[in-house]
């Protein structure tokens, strides 16, 4: 039996424990460099907000709707969550932390009334740490997943489900009349792994409910979408095929990518903002303890400008694999300059590292050279053990630009909300 | 995985050559033994005495003279336990009109107020039909001084 404890709007929950004045008001989170909302309140939700709604297009509510948008203050976030990810953990004994807001919990031999269980929990969540959650349970991690969307949307739209299903909902507890009618009254695309294209697809195929994909025939599912939709129906059928996964995979890309504070135009400002780009991105790939072999570099202008458009990329192939910041930063910054035009206003930059490999496995080679590159790894681990210890960007390379406060390509985040648990001199404040 | 016998003649992953060097359960004194090494355990943490919910533990600053008699001054910094069910005589951190307000809690029947600790400040009684939102429950007040 698995449960998914899942925090409703949780950026704007986690502004709202500090800033109980945005209770009750239409708020949106925005993303790096205010562009767009990531996350919305119910409220947010009722102007028509879209997730992902670009900020210059919903500017205008603020003045008509009193919408109030905040710069993502991830500090704050990843504090609340791990208070949050502690409390949810004494569901059961083992946790699984999905994301910054969602963590699976296996309740696998836990006695006693499981909905009780999850309300005490869910109401201790709210009054300890201040974020509300919904929780959902069901015999497998996609059933758990089904009920948590039934646990928000009962509570959130009166009416859509049984209101006893609201804040927590377990698939598992339901007579079976009720069951097939929570599914039936629930879209494909609810589906954890059912996305656009597979929606489309099934539902052309007439398969439009939850209740409809359950009661298909594995085997011919297979047949006709393949293992993984195969592997979706079992779930929902109620047999566990994903498995708790207690340490993150390794990823198979690391991108860091940025829309620029101001346009930027200069080559100068752009290598900049690329070593600074690369060296953030290699210092994800030595924290999963992988190699590179080609790092993608690319810029682009703003399409939501009338300006000249560009856009253009490049992969730049390593000699042999490496972690090593200054190989990585070199490929591209060589990369960029055989992109670059002048004459555009660039809006954003990235480079992502591809064809990554564990850095156990060295693929050798014959020494055609005469000096055998050395191995830099203790200096990167000491680079690497120094911002970690005093700071990101204590120590750099120097192309990153050491001005910072006159970089025209730094982030744009006007309205973040202060380290409220993060930072002494950010407290909040108690009148007295 | 069997470390009997290595044979010195093949080479081994350095990864996989084994390390004999074991810890000792004990410690080798020369000299005196120390007469405090049974009583050495761990420095006090303050932080673990004067918390008891480290998830639902905030801290926040104090702004303002009305708490003076409850020995909380300006800019001092306050331990605020969410998880604790706030009782009467308590000193509390309460949202009123959407901003945190620290004063004792006051409950007697069904009427409920905030007081302040200090005779010169008035005390914060709801309007009919209006509820008053306990934050969080004052456990600690911590003073800097300047050095």
């Amino acid at each position: 039996m698995y449960a998914l404890v899942d925090g409703n709007n949780f950026y704007v929950s986690c502004e709202r424990v500090f800033r109980p004045s945005l209770q009750d008001r239409p708020v949106v989170v925005l993303s790096n460099n205010d562009g767009c909302a990531i996350a919305r309140s119910n409220e947010a939700k009722a102007l028509g907000i879209a997730m992902g709604a670009p900020w210059f297009k919903i500017k205008h509510l603020a003045d008509s709707d009193g919408l109030v948008a905040l710069s993502a203050n991830f500090a704050l976030y990843g504090d609340l969550s791990d208070r949050m990810m502690s409390l949810a953990a004494g569901l059961g004994p083992q946790q699984e932390i999905y994301s910054i807001d969602e963590s699976f919990i296996d309740m696998t031999g836990v006695r006693g009334d499981l909905t009780v269980r999850s309300h005490k929990i869910r109401s201790r969540i709210l009054q300890w740490v201040g974020i509300p959650c919904g929780i959902g349970i069901g015999a497998t991690k996609t059933l758990a997943k089904l009920g948590n969307y039934v646990a928000k949307t009962a509570e959130r739209k009166p009416g859509s489900y049984p209101e006893h299903l609201a804040q927590v909902c377990d698939l598992s507890a339901l007579a079976p009349t009720e069951l097939d009618a929570v599914l039936a009254a629930t879209a494909i695309n609810e589906v954890w792994g059912v996305g656009r294209q597979l929606s489309k697809q099934l539902n052309a195929a007439g398969i439009t409910t939850v209740l409809k994909l359950a009661g298909l025939d594995a085997a011919m599912v297979r047949s006709r979408w393949g293992v993984v939709v195969e592997r979706t129906v079992r779930e929902l059928q109620g047999t566990s095929c994903i498995e708790l996964e207690h340490a993150p995979k390794p990823k198979q890309e690391i991108a860091c990518t940025r829309s620029f504070g101001h346009p930027v135009t200069e080559l100068a400002d752009l290598n900049e903002a690329v070593t600074d780009f690369a060296s953030r991105a290699a210092v994800k790939l030595r924290k999963q303890r992988s190699l590179v072999s080609q790092v993608l570099v690319f810029i682009r202008t703003s399409p939501f400008r009338q300006d000249a458009q560009y856009s253009r990329s490049t992969t730049v192939p390593l000699r042999r694999p490496s972690a090593d910041t200054a190989v990585i930063v070199t490929a591209a910054l060589n990369g960029l300059a055989a992109i670059y035009r002048p004459g555009f206003k660039l809006a954003k930059a990235g480079v992502m590292l591809l064809g990554l490999q564990p850095d156990t496995v060295q693929q050798g080679e014959l020494a055609l050279e005469e000096d055998e590159e050395e191995d830099r790894g203790r200096l990167m681990t000491t680079l690497d053990g120094l911002n970690l210890r005093y700071g990101r960007g204590t120590v750099l390379l120097a192309s990153a630009g050491l001005a910072s406060d006159n970089r025209v390509w730094a982030m744009k985040q006007e309205r973040r909300t202060p380290g409220y648990t993060t930072c002494w001199a950010d407290m909040p404040v108690a009148r007295a | 995985m069997s470390h009997a016998i290595l044979d010195l003649h093949t080479p081994v992953p350095i990864s996989q050559a084994p390390l004999w060097v074991n810890a000792l359960p004990c410690r080798i004194t020369a000299g005196f033994p120390s007469p405090a090494e049974d009583h050495v355990v761990q420095r006090v943490d303050l932080m673990a005495q004067l918390m008891r919910h480290p998830q639902a533990t905030y801290l926040l600053r104090v702004r303002g003279e009305s708490m003076i008699e409850a020995g909380i001054f300006d800019n001092d910094v306050v331990m605020v336990d969410r998880a604790i069910t706030p009782r009467s005589g308590q000193v509390v951190v309460a949202v009123v009109d959407g901003d945190f307000v620290c004063k004792t809690l006051y409950q007697r029947g069904g009427r409920i107020k905030l007081k302040a600790a200090n005779p010169t400040f008035a005390d914060i009684t709801p309007k009919d039909g209006q509820t008053l939102e306990i934050w969080g429950v004052v456990i600690a007040a911590i003073k800097q001084f300047r050095v």
